[in-house]
């Protein structure tokens, strides 16, 4: 049976959009990796090597190990109590809309996913940090919260088995900064989500001081089944050494912009062209954006690359979120790059200065070009801001993030911008 | 003056949490729910209650773009402002809306019905343009589509 699943994150969901409640995720086989794992005899740390064995890599878009950031929790009884277990599902990196559709369509994937991880860092307490406008999620997630206290999986000795966890809803403020692992433990403190120092990293000094895992909702909802059907099957979802499947996703001016659950190393071809269906008619493809607003633009000679985490860099991008945002022929490269600059300027926090000066100043420069303003030595300006942006520079991925699509859209797109400076205006107005 | 209604709202999160200041986003969202904005006052009742400086809560609450430091409308209108909304026309929902309301973001029509602001990507790329009214999201938006869409929201 296990090697015919292809889908384990999507295959439950029902068609008609409405979401798998508790008995039916029950009889699709769900909890049976809380079963395994609390009356089986696993400890944590067998959970944790499974995991790391899996080579489950985090799929809010870093890529690091989940199971060797798992590893760094401290265990046992010494350690001081509580440890906590947060999911990051604060989705907000433009172009992304993947953890959405695993909240809304099943949230108790997401909540076993939540039960096994909390159990391998023997976490105390849970909590799902969810942006504040998907109401939708937040809605479905309470109710099978409610669920699965009633059902045994959460609160007080799970199941007979003596491990206990509590879980809590945290619907976010607002702000992309939210997103980031150390903004978002601050704003589950209730304070402005400004990013941490690092070291200590959080696995040791997390929320409220206490170690802390802070893991995507997607990263959190392969571990049941990588639990149930074991890590050499997961590694043989995907088709390059990244293992699982992913859900890929494509929008702008494609024919059927939507979302699908793929062997990790499809290739960006295969997702653009198969199941986006290629661009619209009348519009011809550009370049795109593989995994949100902070990778870099890759083109037409890339696009038989697998959609990993370790080809994307080869190209000199990043496979981020899988969720590609596609450019066209008829959109102005020059305008997309100012969108995305002024995003990155407006959820700046304000805490480092190449971030809060650089990003804003440059967004003015980009924003000047699309009105006919550009001056000779502006895009050395732009190509000097984005180094300055670089990583190394700042606390967190902001800047950095925000300088991939920019130093990207220099190199690809340089003719475009030349011709807004000469001829003093946007080609595409 | 906190409502009992706000107060016991306030405190049943409090559980959740090892210290009060933490309380202190639900807590303004809480109260946000119930007058539609966080007015000074509010801010103040807020902050006394949780022990903490009004300075404190409003360096937080103006942080976060969800919550309202400014009175708003009887809806509060959302449009993704974010790179796939704005390649698939957000500037032309945008012109609409504006012409459509008479307003521009940040601003409320004199009847008090609506409020006009900008929002991040919603996560519905797929279905572009986007936006949000109150709690509800509204798809594959058109000029003729928001038209028929505020309808609903007297």
């Amino acid at each position: 049976m296990t090697a015919t699943i292809e889908k384990p994150l999507t295959r439950n969901m029902p068609p008609d959009g409405t979401p798998l409640d508790l008995r039916s995720y029950e009889q699709a086989g769900g909890y049976q990796a809380i079963r395994k794992v609390l009356s089986g005899g696993m400890t944590p740390k067998g959970v944790t090597d499974e995991v790391k064995d899996a080579n489950l890599r985090g799929r809010g878009g870093a890529g690091f190990q989940t199971g060797l950031k798992w590893s760094f929790v401290p265990l046992g009884k010494d350690v001081p109590n509580p440890t906590y277990l947060v999911v990051n599902a604060d989705e907000m990196e433009p172009g992304t809309f993947k953890d959405r559709l695993l909240m809304e369509r099943d949230p108790h994937q997401l909540i076993e996913g939540t039960i096994v991880a909390g159990f391998a860092i023997e976490a105390d307490i849970a909590y799902i940090f969810l942006r504040g406008e998907y109401t939708l999620s937040a809605e479905r997630l309470s109710r099978a919260i409610a669920e699965a206290y009633e059902g045994h999986y959460l609160g007080k000795n799970i199941l007979g088995s003596g491990y206990s966890l509590e879980l809590y809803l945290h619907l976010s403020g607002g702000r992309y900064m939210c997103g980031e692992e150390t903004g978002l433990l601050n704003a589950l403190e209730g304070k402005r989500a400004n990013p941490r120092s690092k070291p200590p990293f959080p696995p040791v000094v997390g929320l409220f001081g206490k170690p802390t895992v802070v893991n995507n909702v997607e990263t959190l909802c392969c571990v049941p089944h990588i639990i149930n059907h074991g890590a050499a099957w997961f590694r043989g979802l995907g088709r390059t050494k990244d293992a699982g499947t992913k859900l890929f996703g494509a929008s702008g001016k494609v024919k059927r912009p939507g979302l699908w659950e793929l062997p990790m190393g499809t290739t960006v071809r295969e997702i653009l062209e198969e199941y986006a269906g290629g661009m619209r008619d009348g519009v011809k493809f550009r370049g795109l954006l593989p995994g949100g607003a902070s990778t870099d633009f890759i083109v037409e000679e890339d696009l038989d690359t697998p959609m990993d985490f370790s080809a994307m860099e080869k190209v000199g991008s990043r496979m981020g979120t899988g969720t590609m945002i596609v450019l066209d022929d008829k959109t102005c490269p020059v305008g997309m790059t100012w969108n995305l600059t002024q995003f990155f300027a407006q959820e700046s926090c304000g805490f480092c200065t190449p971030c809060w000066s650089g990003l804003g100043w440059a967004e003015r420069i980009l924003k000047s070009m699309e009105d006919g303003r550009g001056q000779p030595g502006d895009l050395d300006k732009l190509a000097f801001q984005a180094k300055m942006w670089n990583p190394g520079n700042t606390f967190c991925a902001l800047a950095p993030g925000a300088a991939e699509p920019l130093q990207s859209a220099l190199k690809h797109f340089h003719d475009d911008f030349e011709r807004h400076i000469s001829e003093h205006r946007c080609p595409w107005r | 003056m906190l409502t009992a209604e706000e107060i016991n709202e306030i405190e049943a999160e409090a559980a959740h949490y090892p210290k009060r200041d933490a309380l202190c986003i639900d807590a303004l969202k809480i109260v946000q729910r119930h007058r539609g904005w966080v007015s000074d006052e509010s801010l103040r009742d807020i902050a006394e209650h949780l022990g903490m400086s009004a300075t404190d809560v409003d360096s937080v609450a103006t942080f976060y773009n969800l919550i309202f430091r400014k009175p708003v409308g009887r809806h509060v209108i959302m449009v993704c402002d974010s790179v796939s909304c704005w390649i698939m026309g957000y500037e032309r929902m945008r012109t609409h809306l504006r012409e459509r309301l008479g307003i521009d973001h940040g601003e409320t029509t004199p009847d008090n019905r609506f409020t006009l602001l900008p929002i991040v990507c919603l996560g519905c790329c797929d279905h572009a343009p986007a936006m949000m009214v109150d709690s509800d999201l509204h798809s594959d938006l058109d000029p003729q589509k928001i038209d028929t869409e505020l309808e609903r929201y007297k």
